[in-house]
């Protein structure tokens, strides 16, 4: 089940600076959205509200507005655990644990109450076929994950992701570390998934954002010190062909970021 | 430097300990039962069994202190309080060992032999006072293996809807067991040498133990009390000791070796 991310006039703050200043956004169901932007504006800290995880890599993070998920504001009371279950997210390097290939996915279905080991199996192979690897793994679910390489590790993440039934899944530029050729797997296997997931993917390949997205949210802070704005969204085609902002244009155009 | 002076320590000791190996016989030397040196009986295994009990005991307290001290520096402590807590730390590392046997004389000798039973001073008493002493090893080295577990792990596992609890016990911990382990093994080799704690606290009776509170003799504290006035044989025989304890540590040191190599190739 896929859901629909809303963000509605929102306010981030690491501390006493502002990060995001009055975002408003909604991000479609079944959709690849991609952020792109200069670094700094503020795109990654957009990406991490959605699983609330700013508030682990910095102390004393704030957000005003709402954020909704499936109409349902995570910034209300809800549950982080079942928060975090529900929105998966793959990192710029491939992350996989320290474990064995099967050990990686099994591990989120595990803690989550999923006692059985035929239920666990069958996860397992569900979801390193639907991240387009099991054929590359399947002889090797004891091998350690470590032993991959990179292009198939970071496809492991995403199979680690997907194997807990995600709503959303986010994506921080999943093919920064990544060459040509498992970079082009990574895209062609965002494209299949989008028909169950909602996929924000942050990128800083404008060619990658034209590839594979459906809808394109430029940012851009205007200096160091200054919050995050959203300066246009809408559909990829007409952001990179005739944006409405010349701010957009000029940053697409290369002219600068 | 360090070469040639270990290489000295070790040809010395051992020159001046291995005739009484010949005279009374490795077998009896290591498994008698009986350490009655001015008696003529030289059998240390009532000293070997002290000391693998006291540092087995230290191991239980210190050792998984320790290790939980690393886990909630690493990961739990705010940084507030890191600090503080750090410096309480090595302070405690910096505590001359005579001071730690002083505080189990006065205080925890008392509390054992009022709650527990027998003369208060023994293995139990030992160990605590060595599990404390041993604390700040394990934890500076256990943290340092915890922390260096890349956070990218850590944000995974949290991203996967896991808590704390299980990301720090199911993916932080086993990835630094290694370093974990190392830091178990330097604790117990701090343990086995220390000396002068353990000879204030553990009674000095080189007996074969049938509880925890009982009395016993280890080999350090042995070799330091009798070193005072042996002569003869038992002087000698207090070198044999030394070369037994050199040989524990080395062994020690080597298994870190193989633990390391080990890990590194499974990797």
């Amino acid at each position: 089940m896929a859901s629909e991310v809303k963000f509605e006039k929102v306010d981030f703050y690491y501390g006493a600076f502002k990060a995001i200043d009055s975002l408003q956004l909604t991000i479609l169901a079944r959709k690849v959205s991609a952020f792109i932007g200069p670094s700094g504006c503020g795109k990654s800290t957009v990406l991490r509200m959605v699983n609330r995880t700013n508030e682990l890599v910095a102390e004393r993070t704030r957000l005003e507005g709402r954020v909704l998920i499936a109409d349902e504001n995570i910034y209300d009371g809800v549950d982080l655990f079942s928060l975090r279950k529900k929105v998966g997210m793959v990192f710029q390097r491939p992350n996989p644990f320290p474990k064995t290939v099967y050990e990686n996915i099994a591990w989120a279905p595990r803690i989550h109450g999923v006692k059985r080991t035929d239920e666990l199996d069958e996860i397992v192979e569900k979801s390193l076929k639907r991240a387009a690897l099991w054929d590359q793994v399947k002889n090797k679910l004891k091998s350690s994950a470590l032993s991959l390489s990179g292009g198939q590790q970071q496809r492991l993440c995403i199979a680690r992701s997907i194997a807990v039934n995600p709503e959303v899944l986010l994506m921080d530029e999943p093919t920064s570390a990544l060459d040509p050729r498992a970079t082009a797997r990574i895209e062609d296997l965002v494209e299949e998934l989008k028909a169950d997931y909602t996929i924000v993917i942050v990128t800083h390949s404008m060619q990658q954002a034209a590839r594979i997205s459906d809808s394109t949210a430029f940012f851009l802070s205007e200096g160091a010190g200054r919050p995050g704005r959203l300066i246009e969204f809408g559909e990829t085609e007409r952001v990179f062909t005739n944006p409405s902002s010349r701010l957009t244009e000029k940053y697409i155009t290369g002219r600068f970021g | 430097m360090a070469v040639v002076g270990i290489i000295l320590i070790f040809t010395f000791v051992i020159s001046a300990g291995l005739p009484l190996f010949f005279k009374v016989g490795p077998y009896r030397f290591l498994f008698g039962m009986e350490w009655r040196p001015t008696g003529g009986q030289f059998g240390i295994l009532p000293l070997i069994l002290g000391t693998l009990l006291v540092v087995a005991g230290a191991l239980v307290v210190g050792g998984s202190a320790g290790v939980v001290t690393a886990i909630f520096l690493s990961e739990l402590c705010p940084q507030v309080l890191k600090r503080t807590f750090k410096v309480v730390v090595e302070l405690l590392a910096g505590i001359p060992s005579v001071v730690y046997g002083f505080f189990g004389i006065i205080v925890l000798i008392p509390f054992i032999r009022s709650q527990v039973g027998g003369s208060g001073y023994g293995i139990l008493s030992a160990s605590i006072i060595l599990g404390i002493m041993i604390l700040p090893t394990v934890t500076a080295i256990a943290e340092d293996a915890v922390s260096s577990v890349p956070i990218d792990y850590k944000l995974a596992g949290l991203s996967l809807g896991a808590t704390d609890w299980q990301t720090i016990r199911q993916v932080i911990l086993p990835a630094a067991t290694g370093g974990i382990a190392t830091a178990l093994v330097l604790g117990i080799g701090r343990a086995i040498g220390e000396t002068m704690a353990v000879l204030m606290v553990i009674g000095n009776a080189p007996q074969i133990p049938d509880s925890l509170v009982k009395p016993v003799s280890a080999l350090t504290s042995t070799i330091a009390l009798d070193m005072a006035y042996a002569s003869g044989d038992h002087r000698t025989a207090l070198f044999a000791i030394a070369i037994v304890l050199l040989l524990i540590i080395t062994l020690l040191l080597i298994s870190i070796r193989l633990l390391h190599a080990r890990l590194g190739s499974a990797e």
